[in-house]
């Protein structure tokens, strides 16, 4: 425990807040708070990348962590921010299972991924590789969230606190991966996020709501 | 010289045996029963109890009885694990029998000497079981117990309903029994059913786990281990008090005495993951357990489901025990074995308590829904006193022993971390917080059954005429709860007192004790000391009401409930016991299969009504049931009336048979 | 046990009796002042203390032992376990004879009493207040004693100045899963004391009250003990959040008397910060309907849990 160096802590204390947030988001009842727990999650992966940059001196983290910082911290609130208040749909997010069930099902999830990770992470050489279990159970419950929600704006908020999920994974067990990809990742989640938003407005005026049970109607032989 | 434990305890089996012969001759005489062979009874209990606590730390004592079938003897052997059960027997056993000499009436169902009959053969069956030391004794013992229990749980055949308890009951029983009988059948090896030739056989790891799964399905099925635990709540409420009692409170432990032989006794080694099954099956039991006690409306099957609960919290302990073990780590299989064994002895008083209290009540009100009680605690101060200890007991509250076994329990949790496996490690906080949830969660029991049955105000005018109970009743409960008190204070001294239990069950003994302070692992690391705590919280309690009346005043003024100023009050403002189990039936909603009648605003009479039920029924039982009778239809179609067909089948399956062993 | 030992265990004691009104006027004022109101005296609750113990006590006539015995068991359990918090050193001698899980044993203790006796007079309001207090007990008693297990998975010891010990003198190092258990403590803190949003102390609004609908029989120097003892259990739920998560400034168990005389003013600050956290707490958020009690306390457990799994897995 003592024999960690400092920014190893600081790293496992990050990691912790993450799965704090993961937790947090999957019980958050509103649409706003979702998206401002999103943002802090990106600002711990943002800092938690500019620590592993700085002890490593891998110049590419310091870029990713700044891509990080600009997409997650700031372009895509921003963005979600705009959607909701031009869908305007501030409404709480319904669920279809309740708090304590997702909560209870998280904890199983939690324990199965530190589980899975163990194996895989003794064969890491990093020093932060006990944080893998954390970023694996990060992306269950964040798939755990996509699949509780019926609405489709936090179904998106699920599936970008995923992407942080992994990539907090590969900072923290191999010191983050080749720059290109990064890039691409980046470029796709932000890509993803606009087309979605032109979804919405489409399935919107389609069904004059966001509910994705109204999906369900569109298949055949009905 | 050395104790002729065997012989004592010997002793006392036969006196038992005779007293409920000569209860069975003098079959009408009410006085001769109650007041000359009860109370008689209770001292073969304690000669038992002499017996056994002489034999704890003695050498195991032997015997052949030349009884039985030719050639198959009954072997009896004490050692120290049947000596503590003995121990456990003889006390409460003892209390309870005090306790009947004054209960029963002669209009009990069953004539009183029929009675005194079959309550001093169960008494005998339950301590041969103990002391059988071969797998025919044992079957003959456990047959036998599983009989005399079936009519006293029948005494008030009349009632329908009771009879289809005791039909359960006796169908679970046997079910139990068979797998018991297939786990002694797998244990034998080559030798003969003698318990000595099972230790010898060394089965292999696979038959070992068969061996295992079939005593914890047999000794679970009779515990009341869930998914078999449907029987309980059905057949103990149903017997008469002391006869509850006695089954909760000693029956079941037998149960749990048999599953320690075969697994840590019999079965050369255990395997790490049968730990696992029986603290998930364990927890399961007690968190399902505890949440049914909460919303049930009558006192006895509260206690009932309370006692499914503490049955799994020992299974759960036992699961740890054997984690433990097969981990090569033998102290703190010791500390788990500990509470265990603690913790059953506990239970054996506070259950047998509470449910003698119910059976006061229950003679003094004629009412066994909690929702009709109320307000004794004025009418019966003596019955209410008493049971504040044994709730606060069973609760699990300092300085009482209930709370001695939890945390014992809980400090052989916080040690799972030095297992070396992770799976095993991620485990532990769900089973400490399964645990921790569970021990709260009875003291909500607790408070419910105490609060609705001796506080407030009486709920039926009827209740203004109930007596406290009489003085053998109110002897017997006061030492059930003088047990409670002691096993709470004393603990190291308890402690100590077990060594050769656990010495012989996992081979490791806990810590030496402090005689002040419980402190298994060295006061650094934990450190309980209930008569301090008592004496600290006694002081400030006494010092407090001195400086408060002696700086100020002791005035007390009498006057109506306040209440908020409402001036209409009447008892059926109270929560009634439905409404205080309601929070839990909404939190744990998907545990329960709920049938609700809402009235429709229009009622002039509404009426609302709720029912909760046990889900098991439709997961397993309806399911066998049905299949059951799918089986029967089909078989049905063989039914045509005509003897030369049904000689035809009987035929063919000659036929083929003597084809197939040809 | 040394002299200093046993000094410091009377001072904590006497400290803790004489401070926990004070804790509760301190909350009361910050509360007034973030709400833009005048403030009440810091000293209100020692006034209503001091007059309650001067009226004639009125019982019900069909108040049973129970009733009149519960303040004194409730101050009693209260004061012992004021004894066994390490709030000022971690030498203290009486902590032997209950450790973190007794601790918790004492609090249960506590509210099983304070429901009984709500029980007993048979109103609708007792017995309402009884079976939410019991209600909210039920998640929080275990979550508080999971994350006291978390802080004894660290220190290798359910003693509660073990613990301190450990956390306090370690070097430095920073535990992520003192993080969650630090979340779920606040709320069972504010669960446990009748807080907002899971109670509230300033109503008088029948429908909505748990502990105070518990009290409501209560008169004269038996409400004044019971107002005492809710006042030293903000106090020991304070001085244990302190204690697990700000260890800084308790003396250790050398003896050492200027350690002592530093960590009184050190504990009084720590106090009066914890203090007007809780009133901010309070202030920003809303009293939740009763049925959303688990929905609050069920999380609270659950990160109890979390945080012991993280403590497995991070091995820190």
């Amino acid at each position: 425990m003592s024999a960690l160096p400092l920014h190893a802590q600081v790293i496992n204390l990050l990691a912790a807040i993450l799965l704090l947030l993961a937790f947090a988001m999957l019980t958050q009842r509103r649409v706003l708070s979702l998206i401002d727990l999103f943002a802090a999650q990106g600002l711990a992966l943002a800092v938690s990348t500019g620590i592993v940059a700085a002890y490593t001196g891998q110049a590419h983290l310091w870029w990713s962590a700044g891509i990080t910082l600009a997409l997650k911290v700031v372009a895509l609130p921003w963005i979600l921010h705009r959607l909701i208040r031009r869908l305007d749909v501030k409404w709480d997010v319904e669920r279809l299972v309740n708090v304590p069930t997702t909560m209870l099902i998280g904890i199983v999830l939690v324990v199965f991924s530190f589980n899975l990770a163990v194996p895989i992470s003794q064969l890491s050489g990093t020093i932060t590789r006990a944080t893998l279990g954390i970023a694996m159970a990060s992306v269950m419950l964040s798939f755990l969230m996509m699949i509780t929600r019926r609405k489709a704006i936090p179904q998106v908020i699920g599936f970008l606190s995923m992407e942080n999920g992994l990539f907090f994974a590969a900072t923290s067990a191999t010191y983050g991966m080749p720059m290109v990809v990064e890039l691409g990742i980046a470029l796709d989640v932000l890509v993803g996020v606009l087309i979605l938003g032109v979804f919405f407005f489409q399935i919107r005026e389609q069904f004059d709501s966001l509910d994705l049970q109204h999906l369900e109607k569109l298949q055949e032989g009905e | 010289m050395a104790v002729p434990t065997l012989g004592l305890i010997g002793a006392a089996i036969v006196a038992w045996l005779a007293i409920g012969t000569i209860g069975l001759a003098a079959q009408t005489r009410f006085g001769f029963v109650s007041r000359g062979l009860f109370p008689a009874g209770a001292v073969a209990g304690l000669v038992l109890a002499a017996g056994a606590f002489c034999a704890v730390g003695a050498p195991p004592q032997s015997a052949v009885l030349p009884l039985g079938l030719p050639d198959l003897p009954f072997h009896l052997r004490v050692d120290a694990l049947s000596a503590f059960f003995l121990l456990l027997l003889g006390v409460a056993g003892a209390a309870v029998s005090v306790y009947s000499a004054g209960y029963f009436r002669e209009s009990e169902g069953a004539a009183p000497g029929l009675l005194c009959f079959q309550y001093h053969a169960f008494l005998a069956a339950m301590a041969l079981v103990l002391v059988a030391d071969d797998a025919y004794a044992f079957m003959v013992a456990w047959e036998a117990m599983a009989l005399a229990s079936f009519f006293l749980v029948t005494t008030d055949h009349r009632i329908a309903e009771i009879r289809r308890a005791g039909y359960l009951y006796l169908l679970i029983a046997h079910i139990g029994a068979i797998a018991i009988l297939l786990a002694f059948g797998t244990l034998k090896g080559g030798g003969d059913y003698t318990f000595a030739s099972m230790r010898a056989a060394a089965p292999s790891p696979g038959w070992a786990t068969v061996a295992f799964f079939l005593a914890l399905a047999g000794f679970g099925a009779k515990a009341g281990l869930m998914p078999l635990h449907v029987w309980l709540p059905e057949a103990h409420p149903a017997a008469p008090s002391p006869v509850s009692a006695l089954m909760s409170g000693v029956m079941l432990k037998t149960a749990i005495y048999g599953l320690l032989r075969v697994t840590f006794d019999l079965l050369p080694a255990q395997a790490w993951w049968w730990g696992v099954v029986a603290l998930a099956l364990g927890l399961a039991s007690a968190l399902f357990g505890v949440i049914f006690a909460a919303v049930q409306t009558d006192m006895k099957r509260l206690l009932a489901w309370s006692s499914i609960e503490n049955i799994g919290i020992l299974v759960a302990g036992i699961g740890l025990a054997i984690l433990y073990k097969a981990y090569g780590k033998p102290v703190l299989a010791a500390i788990a074995m500990t509470a265990v064994l603690y913790h059953a002895f506990n239970h054996a008083l506070f259950k047998s308590l509470l449910f003698l209290a119910t059976g006061s009540v229950l003679h003094a009100t004629h009412e066994r829904s909690l929702g009709r009680l109320g307000g004794l605690a004025h009418k019966m101060p003596w019955v209410a006193a008493l049971a504040l200890i044994g709730v606060l007991a069973i609760a699990g509250l300092p300085p009482l022993n209930g709370f001695v076994s939890e945390w014992l329990l809980i400090q052989a949790f916080l040690f799972t971390p030095t297992l070396p496996q992770s799976f095993v490690n991620m485990l532990v906080p769900l089973a400490a917080a399964a645990l921790v949830l569970t021990a709260a969660l009875a003291a909500y029991v607790m408070v419910k059954f105490y609060g609705v049955i001796f506080l407030g105000r009486p709920r039926e005018p009827g209740l203004a005429y109930a007596k406290d109970a009489g003085r053998w009743e109110r002897a017997a409960l006061a030492a059930l709860a003088l047990g409670c008190i002691v096993l709470g204070l004393a603990p190291s001294a308890v402690i100590g007192w077990l060594d050769p239990v656990n010495a012989l069950l996992v081979g490791a003994t806990p810590g030496p004790g402090h005689w002040l302070m419980l402190a298994p692992f060295g006061e650094e690391r934990s450190s309980y000391a209930p008569l301090v705590v008592l004496a600290v919280v006694g002081a400030v309690v006494l010092l407090t009401i001195q400086i408060v009346h002696r700086l100020w005043h002791g005035r007390v003024r009498r006057s109506d409930p306040w209440d908020c100023g409402f001036p209409l009050q009447t008892p059926r403002m109270q929560d009634t016991a439905e409404g205080f189990g309601q929070p839990i039936r909404q939190v744990f909603e998907p545990f329960f299969r709920m049938e609700r009648e809402l009235p429709s605003p229009f009622d002039a009479k509404p009426r609302y009504r709720v029912r909760a039920d046990d889900p098991w029924w439709a997961w397993i039982y309806l399911p066998i049931v049905r299949a059951t009778e799918w089986a029967g239809r089909l078989a049905g179609r063989l039914q045509h009336g005509r003897i030369s067909v049904y000689l035809t089948f009987s035929f063919v399956t000659l036929l083929a048979l003597l084809a197939f062993v040809r | 046990m040394t002299a200093a030992g046993i000094l410091s265990q009377f001072l904590q004691a006497g400290l803790a009796l004489a401070l926990a009104p004070l804790l509760v006027g301190w909350v009361a004022m910050c509360r007034a002042w973030l709400a833009n109101r005048s403030a009440p005296p810091i000293t209100l609750p020692y006034r209503t203390i001091r007059k309650l113990f001067a009226k004639d006590a009125v019982v019900a006539h069909n108040a049973s032992p129970i009733f009149r015995l519960t303040p004194y068991v409730v101050f009693g359990a209260m004061v012992c376990s004021a004894a066994i918090i390490p709030s000022l050193a971690t030498e203290v001698p009486f902590a032997a004879a209950a450790d973190a899980i007794a601790l918790v044993g004492l609090f249960a203790l506590a509210r099983v009493f304070i429901a009984l006796a709500a029980m007993d007079i048979g109103t609708a309001f007792g017995s309402l207040g009884a079976r939410r207090e019991m209600f909210v007990g039920f998640l929080a008693e275990p979550a508080l004693l999971m994350v006291l297990f978390t802080a004894s998975l660290i220190s290798g010891s359910t003693s509660l100045p073990s613990i301190v010990d450990t956390l306090a003198h370690r070097e430095l190092a920073i535990y992520p899963s003192l993080a969650f258990s630090g979340v779920a403590f606040t709320m069972v803190s504010l669960a446990e004391n009748a807080r907002i949003p899971v109670d509230n102390p300033a109503t008088h609004l029948e429908l909505t009250m748990i502990h105070e609908a518990m009290l409501l029989e209560y008169s004269a120097r038996h409400l004044a003990l019971l107002e005492w003892a809710s006042a030293l259990k903000l106090l020991n739920y304070s001085c244990i959040g302190l204690a697990l998560f700000f260890p800084f400034g308790i003396a250790g168990g050398d003896g050492d008397w200027g350690a002592i005389a530093l960590a009184v003013p050190a504990l009084v600050a720590k106090l009066g910060a914890g203090g007007f956290a809780l009133a901010l707490i309070e202030t920003v958020s809303a009293k939740m309907r009763i049925f959303r009690a688990p929905a609050f306390l069920g999380p609270a457990f659950l990160l109890a849990v979390l945080a012991m799994l993280v403590h497995l897995l991070l091995g820190s």
